[in-house]
Parts: C-alpha cells; sequence; structure tokens
C-alpha cells in the first residue's frame, strides 16, 4: 500500500477518476480542487498581509508621533531608484499574469518566457535594493543603534535633496560650502566616494562632532553655527529617533526583500515544472498559486514605496 | 463556482481567462499612477500629502487585486478574505494608535535618557 | 443483525482490513505519511511529550513554593525564572494551541466532514513537522540557557536579559507557522470537502469550533510572527520600536503581543467547546439545544476576540483605552454565556449516561464558568489594577486552560479514543482518573484566587509565611492533580494491549465518523457515509452483545 503514498506526492491518480491525471484522490472535480488551491492560497495571503500589518501598525504609529523623523529620514532614500524598482515590480507582476495566461492557454513557450521575465524583473529589482542598501551602507547609515551616519554626508544628502546641493569636495570647510552649486543626484557614486574622502581628510571633524548619535547636525565651532542657521534654513535638523525611521525602513524592506527571494524560488520551482511541460488549460493551480503570491508582493510594495520615499 | 463555469464556454479548462486588453490596461494604468504618485508629492499639500498618496496606493492594489490577481472573476469568498484581513490590521491600527496617542502627554519628557548613563554610549548598550 | 456489512457494530480490532494504523508498517512509513489520521496520532503523541515536559516544570514551581524561603535544593531565583517561563511558554505554544486542533482535529474533522481527507494532506505533514522544529527549538533554549522573560516575552526585559531569548522566540515563531498551516488547511477543507447536502447548518458543533478557530489561527497568528520578528531585531539591532533605551515604546510590544495572544487564549478554547458541544448531547441522549446559537457564538467569540487585546494591559495604558477596553471585554463573555446555557439546556431532562466522557464534560462546564466569571472581575478596571499580576490572574487563566481546555481535550480523547485505536478503556479507571483531576486541579487553584486577592505577586520565588498555607494547600493539589493525570495516562495505554475491541460507534452518537469502522479504513470510509442531523439519536439503537449503537434502519436493511 506504499504505493498509495507515493500517488498522492505525485498529486494525482485514477484509480477511482479516470478522468484527469492531475487530480489528487481526495477531491471529487478539477474545479473543487482548483477552488481549494485557491482559497488556501488566499488564506496564506491573509496571513502575509496580517505579517506585513504588524510592520504597518509600527509605522503608523511612529509616523503618527514623531512625524519628524520621516520627514528627516526620507531624504536618505532615493525617490527615482524606488520608482523604478515599482515600475519593476508591476512590469514583473504583469509578466506573471501573462504567464498565468499562456499556461491557461497551454502555451508552453510563451509561459516559460514569461517565467523567466519575471524572474529577471525580480532580479533588477533585488539588485536596485542592493545599490540603495550600500549607498546607505557606507555612509553609515544602519539600523538600530548601528546607525551611525557620517555627519558631512548627511548634510550633503539633504542639501541635495532639497535641491540646494552639496559639495562634496569641499566637505571639508562646510560652513562655506553651503552656496555653492550642486551635483544633484546623478552624484551618488561621487559623493560615495568623497564620504570616504571626507572621512579620511577631515580627522579633526570628528572633535567637534560632540556626541556623534545625539540630536542635530555638527556644528563646526560658534561661527559655523551662525552660518549654517542664516544661509541654510531649510537644512532639518537631526531629530533624536532618526535611527527609528532608519530600523523602520530597513525593518519593512528587508522583510520584503525575503519575500521577494521566497518568491523567486517559487517561480524558479514553477519555471523548472513547465520546462517538463506539466501545465495546461486542465491544470496550472501552481502558476497560479505562485502568481498570487508574486503579486501580493508587489501589492505589499505599492505601499511600501509611498509611504517611505514619498514623504513631503 | 457560477463564475467559473459561466466561462466554460470558453476554453475547457478551470478558472477564468483574462482579456489581454485588460492585463495591458492594468499595467498602464499602475504606470500612470505610479508617476502620478511621484508628481504629486512635489506639491506640499500638507496633510492631503500621505492621503492622496494611499488612496492612489490603494488604487494600484485594487487593480492587481482585481484583475492580476483574478478577484473580479473569482468566487466572493476570496475577496472577504482579503478585506476583512484588512480590516483586521486596521483594528491593530486604530486601537493601538488610540492608546498610544493618549498617552504620549504623561510621558516625562528625557526620563530615559536620564536613565541612560552618559558614560556608556548608545551603540554599547547590551 | 447482519454479519457482514461494513457497519457492523462490535467488530474484533485487527479484523478491520486496511485500517489506517496497519496498513503500513515501519517507522518511516509514519514520517512520510501524509494520511491526516496518522497525522493526528503523531501530534497526539508529540504534543502528550510536551504536555509531561511542562508539567515536570510545574511541579517544580509548585515543589519550590511549598514553603517560604529556598525549597528545591539547587533552585534560586533565577532558575525559578526560566522554570516557569519554560512552563508556560511549552504549556501554550506546544501544548494548548496546538491541542485540540492538530490532534483531534486533525483526526476527526475530514471524518466529521465524510471526506477522505483534509484539503492539503502535504501541507498537513509539513505543519506537523514545523511542530517538531518549533519544539527543537524551545529545547534549545532550555539547553542553552532557558529564556526567563516568562511566556510575554514583555520588552525591555526580553531585549536586555543574558539568556537565550531568541531560540525561544524563533522556536515560537516557527510553531506559529505549524498553527496556521493547520487552521488554514481545516478552513479549506471545511469550505470545499463537504459532500453534497451536508450543509454549514448540519455541521456538528465541533467543526463550527474548528473553523472559528481557524480564523483567530489565520489572522492573529501572523502577528505573533512579526512581533517575535521585531523582538529579534530589537535584541540584535535595537531598531527603538519597543525598547525605550532606544527610543522605541515597551507598551507598543504589549499591544503587538497581546493582539495575537488574547485571540490565542480563543484559539485554545473555541475547540474545546466544540468538543463540549459534541459530548454533551451524546450522553444526555438528546439533540443539542440552540444549535445555531452555539454556532454563530463560536464566530462571535472569534471576532469579538480582535477587539478586547487591551484588557491585559489595564496598567500600562492610558484611561481612555483602559475604558474602551474594558467595555468591549464585558461583550466577549455574551457568547460564551450562551454556550453555556445550551448546554445546560441541554442536559435538561436528558437521560444522561455518566460515561467517562460526559464527566469531563461536566468538569468543563463547572470549571469553565468558574474562569470566565472570574474573567469578568478582571475586566472590570477598578478590580483589574488590584487583581493584575496576582495569583488571581494565574488562578483565573489556569480555569480557563486547564480547567476548561485541558479538561475537554482529555475528555475529547476519551470520546474518539475508541474510534482512533480502536479499543475500549476501562471505564472505572477512565472515572478515577477524571475524578481525581477534578479533585486535584480545584485544591490547586481554588486557594490561589485567594492569594491573589490577599495579594500575593504572580512570578515569585519567595513569598512572606502568611501565604504559607495557601501555597501549601495549592502544592498538595498539584500534585494530587498529577497523580489523576497519570491514572489517566495509564489507562489510556493499557487499553492499547489489553483493552476491549471497540465497535463501530459505542456511544451512540449520530456524526459521521462513528459511522466508520473503529479503527478507520485508510480511506476513512469502506462506503459512502450517510449525511444527516448529527444530533439526531432517534434511530440509533443500543445492540448489548456488541455494546454498541447501530442505526435502526440500516441493521434492519441489512438483517
Ligand atoms: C470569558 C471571558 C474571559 C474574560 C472576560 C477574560 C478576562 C481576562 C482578563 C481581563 C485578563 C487580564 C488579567 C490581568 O492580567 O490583570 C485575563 C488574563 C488571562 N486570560 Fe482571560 N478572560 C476570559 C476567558 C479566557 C479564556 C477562555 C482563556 C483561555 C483559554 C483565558 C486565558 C487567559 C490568560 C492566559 C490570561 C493571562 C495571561 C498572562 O498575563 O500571562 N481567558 N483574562
Ligand atoms: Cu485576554
Amino acid at each position: 500500500m506504499t504505493t498509495e503514498t507515493q500517488v498522492i506526492d505525485e498529486g494525482g491518480h485514477d484509480h477511482e477518476h479516470a478522468h484527469s491525471p492531475h487530480l489528487q484522490h481526495h477531491f471529487d472535480t478539477l474545479d473543487q480542487q482548483f477552488n481549494a488551491g485557491k482559497l488556501g492560497m488566499w488564506l496564506f495571503l491573509a496571513t502575509e498581509i496580517l505579517l506585513f500589518g504588524g510592520l504597518f501598525v509600527a509605522y503608523a504609529i511612529y509616523r503618527n508621533l514623531h512625524p519628524e523623523i520621516f520627514e528627516y529620514g526620507h531624504h536618505f532614500l532615493d525617490p527615482k531608484l524606488g520608482g523604478i524598482n515599482t515600475a519593476v515590480l508591476i512590469l514583473s507582476s504583469f509578466t506573471m499574469a501573462a504567464a498565468v495566461r499562456f499556461a491557461q492557454e497551454g502555451k508552453q513557450g510563451m509561459l516559460k518566457l514569461c517565467l523567466v521575465l519575471t524572474l529577471c524583473g525580480a532580479c533588477g529589482f533585488l539588485g536596485i535594493k542592493y545599490i540603495e542598501y550600500s549607498h546607505k551602507m557606507v555612509h553609515g547609515i544602519f539600523p538600530g543603534k548601528y546607525y551611525n551616519p557620517d555627519e558631512h554626508i548627511l548634510e550633503e544628502e539633504l542639501l541635495g535633496a532639497h535641491g540646494h546641493g552639496a559639495v562634496a569636495e569641499h566637505g571639508r570647510d562646510h560652513a562655506s560650502s553651503s552656496g555653492e552649486e550642486t551635483h544633484g543626484e546623478g552624484a551618488h557614486e561621487e559623493s560615495t566616494q568623497s564620504a570616504e574622502a571626507s572621512a579620511q581628510a577631515a580627522p579633526a571633524e570628528g572633535e567637534f562632532v560632540i556626541e556623534k548619535s545625539q540630536i542635530v547636525e555638527a556644528p563646526e565651532g560658534p561661527e559655523g553655527m551662525v552660518g549654517i542657521v542664516h544661509e541654510k534654513p531649510e537644512l532639518p535638523k537631526r531629530p533624536e529617533k532618526a535611527h527609528v525611521f532608519f530600523g523602520i525602513y530597513y525593518l519593512m524592506t528587508g522583510l520584503h526583500g525575503i519575500h521577494v527571494l521566497i518568491g523567486m524560488c517559487a517561480i524558479g520551482w514553477v519555471f523548472f515544472r513547465s520546462t517538463r511541460g506539466e501545465f495546461g488549460p486542465d491544470y496550472f493551480t501552481p502558476v497560479d498559486l505562485v502568481g498570487l503570491y508574486w503579486h501580493l508582493v508587489d501589492l505589499i510594495w505599492i505601499y511600501l514605496f509611498p509611504l517611505l520615499y514619498l514623504i513631503h | 463556482m457560477s463564475e467559473a463555469t459561466a466561462h466554460h464556454e470558453e476554453h475547457h479548462g478551470v478558472g477564468h481567462i483574462v482579456d489581454w486588453r485588460v492585463l495591458i490596461g492594468v499595467l498602464v494604468s499602475l504606470l500612470i499612477l505610479t508617476w502620478l504618485t511621484v508628481k504629486v508629492t512635489e506639491f506640499d499639500l500638507g496633510s492631503l500629502n500621505i492621503v492622496i498618496a494611499l488612496v492612489i496606493a490603494t488604487l494600484k492594489a485594487s487593480l492587481v487585486c482585481l484583475f492580476f490577481m483574478h478577484l473580479y472573476y473569482d468566487q466572493p469568498f476570496n475577496s472577504i478574505i482579503l478585506v476583512s484581513s484588512l480590516l483586521f490590521v486596521l483594528i491593530f491600527i486604530l486601537f493601538s494608535l488610540l492608546d498610544l496617542s493618549a498617552y504620549q502627554s504623561s510621558i516625562i519628557p528625557d526620563y530615559i535618557s536620564s536613565l541612560r548613563d552618559p558614560a556608556y554610549p548608545l551603540d554599547q548598550l547590551k | 443483525m447482519a454479519t457482514t456489512t461494513d457497519t457492523l457494530p462490535g467488530r474484533p480490532y485487527g479484523e478491520v482490513e486496511g485500517n489506517y494504523l496497519t496498513h503500513e508498517r515501519g517507522l518511516l512509513s509514519w514520517l512520510t505519511t501524509v494520511d491526516h489520521k496518522r497525522i493526528g496520532v503523531m501530534y497526539l503523541a508529540c504534543i502528550s511529550g510536551a504536555f509531561l515536559l511542562g508539567g515536570i516544570f510545574a511541579m517544580v514551581i509548585r515543589w519550590e513554593l511549598f514553603s517560604p524561603g529556598p525549597t528545591v535544593p539547587g533552585l534560586n531565583a533565577d532558575r525559578y525564572n526560566q522554570i516557569f517561563t519554560l512552563h508556560g511558554a511549552i504549556m501554550t505554544f506546544l501544548v494548548i494551541i496546538p491541542g485540540i486542533p492538530a490532534a483531534l482535529g486533525n483526526f476527526v474533522l475530514p471524518m466529521m466532514l465524510g471526506a477522505k481527507d483534509v484539503a492539503f494532506p502535504r501541507l498537513n505533514l509539513a505543519s506537523w513537522y514545523l511542530w517538531v522544529t518549533g519544539a527543537i527549538f524551545a529545547v534549545t533554549s532550555l539547553v542553552m540557557s532557558a529564556a526567563d522573560t516568562g511566556w510575554t516575552f514583555y520588552t525591555p526585559y526580553s531585549t536586555t536579559t543574558q539568556t537565550a531569548v531568541i531560540p525561544m522566540t524563533i522556536g515560537a515563531f516557527i510553531l506559529g507557522f505549524s498553527s496556521i498551516f493547520t487552521g488554514l488547511n481545516f478552513i479549506v477543507t471545511i469550505h470545499k470537502m463537504r459532500p453534497d447536502g451536508l450543509t454549514w447548518f448540519k455541521l456538528p458543533l465541533f467543526l463550527w469550533g474548528i473553523y472559528a478557530t481557524a480564523i483567530i489561527q489565520i489572522i492573529a497568528t501572523p502577528v505573533l510572527g512579526i512581533t517575535l520578528l521585531l523582538l529579534i531585531a530589537e535584541r540584535v539591532l535595537g531598531v527603538g520600536i519597543f525598547d525605550p533605551t532606544y527610543g522605541g515604546d515597551p507598551v507598543l510590544f504589549q499591544h503587538f503581543f497581546w493582539f495575537y495572544s488574547h485571540p490565542a487564549v480563543y484559539i485554545m478554547i473555541l475547540p474545546a467547546m466544540g468538543i463540549i458541544s459534541e459530548m454533551i448531547p451524546v450522553f444526555s441522549r438528546k439533540h443539542i439545544f440552540g444549535y445555531t446559537a452555539i454556532a454563530y457564538s463560536s464566530i462571535a467569540i472569534a471576532m469579538f476576540s480582535f477587539i478586547v487585546w487591551g484588557h491585559h494591559m489595564f496598567a500600562a495604558m492610558s484611561p481612555l483605552a483602559n475604558m474602551v477596553f474594558s467595555a468591549v471585554t464585558f461583550s466577549v463573555s455574551i457568547p460564551s454565556a450562551v454556550k453555556v446555557f445550551n448546554w445546560t439546556a441541554t442536559m435538561y431532562k436528558g437521560s444522561i449516561r455518566l460515561a467517562t466522557p460526559m464527566l469531563y464534560a461536566l468538569s468543563f462546564l463547572f470549571l469553565f464558568t468558574i474562569g470566565g466569571l472570574t474573567g469578568l472581575y478582571l475586566a472590570t478596571l477598578g478590580t483589574d489594577i488590584h487583581l493584575h499580576d496576582t495569583y488571581f490572574v494565574v488562578a483565573h487563566f489556569h480555569y480557563v486552560m486547564v480547567g476548561s481546555t485541558m479538561i475537554a481535550f482529555i475528555g475529547g480523547l476519551h470520546y474518539w479514543w475508541p474510534k482512533i485505536f480502536g479499543k475500549m478503556y476501562s471505564e472505572k479507571w477512565g472515572n478515577v482518573g477524571c475524578i481525581v483531576t477534578f479533585l486535584g486541579f480545584n485544591i490547586t487553584f481554588l486557594p490561589q484566587f485567594v492569594l491573589g486577592m490577599r495579594g500575593m505577586p504572580r512570578r515569585y520565588y519567595d513569598y512572606i509565611p502568611e501565604f504559607e498555607a495557601l501555597h501549601r494547600l495549592s502544592s498538595i493539589g498539584a500534585f494530587i492533580m498529577g497523580i489523576g493525570l497519570f491514572v489517566t495516562l495509564f489507562c489510556l495505554v493499557y487499553s492499547l494491549f489489553k483493552g476491549k475491541p471497540a465497535p463501530d460507534n459505542p456511544w451512540g452518537s449520530a456524526s459521521m465518523e462513528w459511522q466508520a469502522t473503529s479503527p478507520p479504513h485508510y480511506h476513512n470510509f469502506t462506503k459512502p457515509p450517510k449525511v444527516g442531523d448529527p444530533y439526531d439519536y432517534t434511530d440509533l439503537v443500543w445492540d448489548p452483545k456488541s455494546e454498541g449503537y447501530y442505526r435502526k434502519a440500516e441493521g434492519q436493511g441489512a438483517a
């Protein structure tokens, strides 16, 4: 009787229901099986929503009670990269939906192509995410207690985001650099390099920065302080709980990233099965369910993007 | 199931096949809405900003759910699951926010930081 | 009486061909099975093991509290904290929460539906493996340096203590997913696997209980998951959400935790209530009273349970939230009371047979009433400020978790035991076990109400001499209860080897699982079960020869 379990594992047998090899023994019809699978997936998606829900609660609480950390923190996120990533995910969602359609129509080649395209989208998303993360981390913007940003880079970043620009090369002489024009957003790489440069070139600054992880921008001595206040009134002060923003940012995008990875594994698995031509009009449940999961990953990002990147 | 059987004439498999025009239409609208939400952030609308951002996000999410995820064609119970899970998240947010914002005023400012040993920097606390 | 039909009462054990216990043999056939019955039995075995472990810790706690000052050799106050944490965490996450749904539910649910299996058999097996993995992590914490935070993991203590909190939280996280998948499977099964004619309102009430439970498992448990992830993140990274030293808010952690854990107490009680709804009508030989009220009240409890979590935090919240949560909490007791009244009304003028399962059901009624009513004291703001974090709370939740859930679990185990293993246990020793447990339980926990009202705080290693008498009484009760549970264990295990073969329907129940053989065929039913009112006992007839019941119509037809 060992065969019995094997048969179930194979996803179907037919000693009672001769009509389809895909029908598992405990279901009566393919429709029943398909709908059961869908219902199960939707229930699972509900748990995912609640799982992320916890993070959204944390977000809502801190956004409400400490809006200043969000106003401050979002300057360090690049809405361009975020926007591109949104588009990438949306496109991959589309290719996934198309994959389901091709599976339903039994078009094996297109199915495989769409799955590969979806995987490419996922890789692209993670690649961009990687760029974003590493860009922050070289600035010392780590989550939580490891948040230890380099003060000058932060100011450049902030002014850049405000359209005033920052002068990376002059990071050393920071009060006088305020009026100068910009490198703008395109200059990420440059400012990354200069982050290192200024960290090496200006050892003296560390002495003025009183407590790295406590409050406010670094005053450059008494005159510098006056200068900053007058010349750059837009420069937001670093709120005390700034690190909480980055904690939330890393947690939300990190958990989302993990879901992207899981989704990629699932798509890979479906792709593998599609290379064996397993799917067709009668049986495409795995493609459909993985698709649902992938769309959920997209859905979460649809909310994360405006909530984290697009704060006015 | 009635929905599914209604479309059985079109193809002999299970489930509903979504029209290409719908899929592409959704894709285009999603991209446009993304562009819109980015653009709208450039204007300072006060607290309206977040409202608009959330409304647009919800629009996008609905499009994805209804068409990419087939909810429009599905058994309604799946939509009920989705909506109720969102409702529970909302309950969670509202009640905890209700409490936390109510007691903020009674928190003694800097009490915690006064407990913090200044000789013991923040990032080394265990 | 025919001797050839499949539903023959009193078939000797082993004569059922292809019964699920024997149609395959060997450990591997169990570890790789996707049969819901076998998975249920595996859960039963593992959960019993965890129950034993948690019980040993309980005995250590009661021993320590036998007299003031250090009592158990080698157990200092820090160790004591670890012991009660392990006791609490093991009992909640490994025993009570999975207990009834995963062990009994897995076995009974598809059969009650007349289905061949749950909707996703492999997922079902996967959740058992998740349970085992979670248990391994919990034990890892035990071996490393057991967490000492209490089962509630409150911050900031849980983010600062040096003990192995992370393995324990990972364990609870994994167990959470095990629970989610079980619930998911059950909802889909109940929705999609019902045969024609089995409408929602012909479902046995146990299934309504399980269904309501599954809703909570799906919606609440992920929040436990994220809570524990955030706790780990807080400990490792100091993200500043819960830990005040990093700018977080520890009360927020309590919101997170109780958003799951209050619904979780209904994960524990709802299936128990379902079992009681099965046993009381069967042993009263009377149709259940108020079927729809009981069914809807299960769903109502599940829904209400999501808006009352704040009653665990009266000492921490703002006055506004306190009032809101206190008010809502009262509402949740209404559906519980509806059930109690309906059970009582079912028994009214019934012909009650005091078989062991019925004794457990009566114990449940008694203990749940006490547990539920003391919940109302705690839901009242003013009294709770006095009673919060005292032994009163400890007594309250033991009355509902042990007195109600565990008692119903054990009762249900006795009730379905003949079906699961095809053996009858000794009625006499079953009764003795139940009565001793019941007495022991009350001796243990009634004094704790008094202790709590007098101000004995919970989770303390030591106490003032005034409390000694009551603590002693409580400890003695605990040992008595331990004896009662062992009697029960031996009674059941003994029956496996020496018990009489069980008839197919020993209690005369009308729900579908009893139409299968005892033990069931590995496909559950050898012929399609008949759908009917699960509480209609009119045409079930007692057959003294096989000591079981058979359906009059069938018996005649076959004869
Ligand atoms: C019938 C309605 C119930 C009400 C009104 C109620 C009310 C309460 C309240 C207000 C508390 C908080 C006490 C405090 O910490 O100061 C509490 C604690 C508790 N209740 Fe209930 N309860 C009810 C039923 C249940 C049930 C059915 C269970 C479980 C099966 C349960 C399990 C618990 C547990 C485990 C705790 C303590 C958790 C802890 O702090 O460790 N309760 N209950
Ligand atoms: Cu509660």
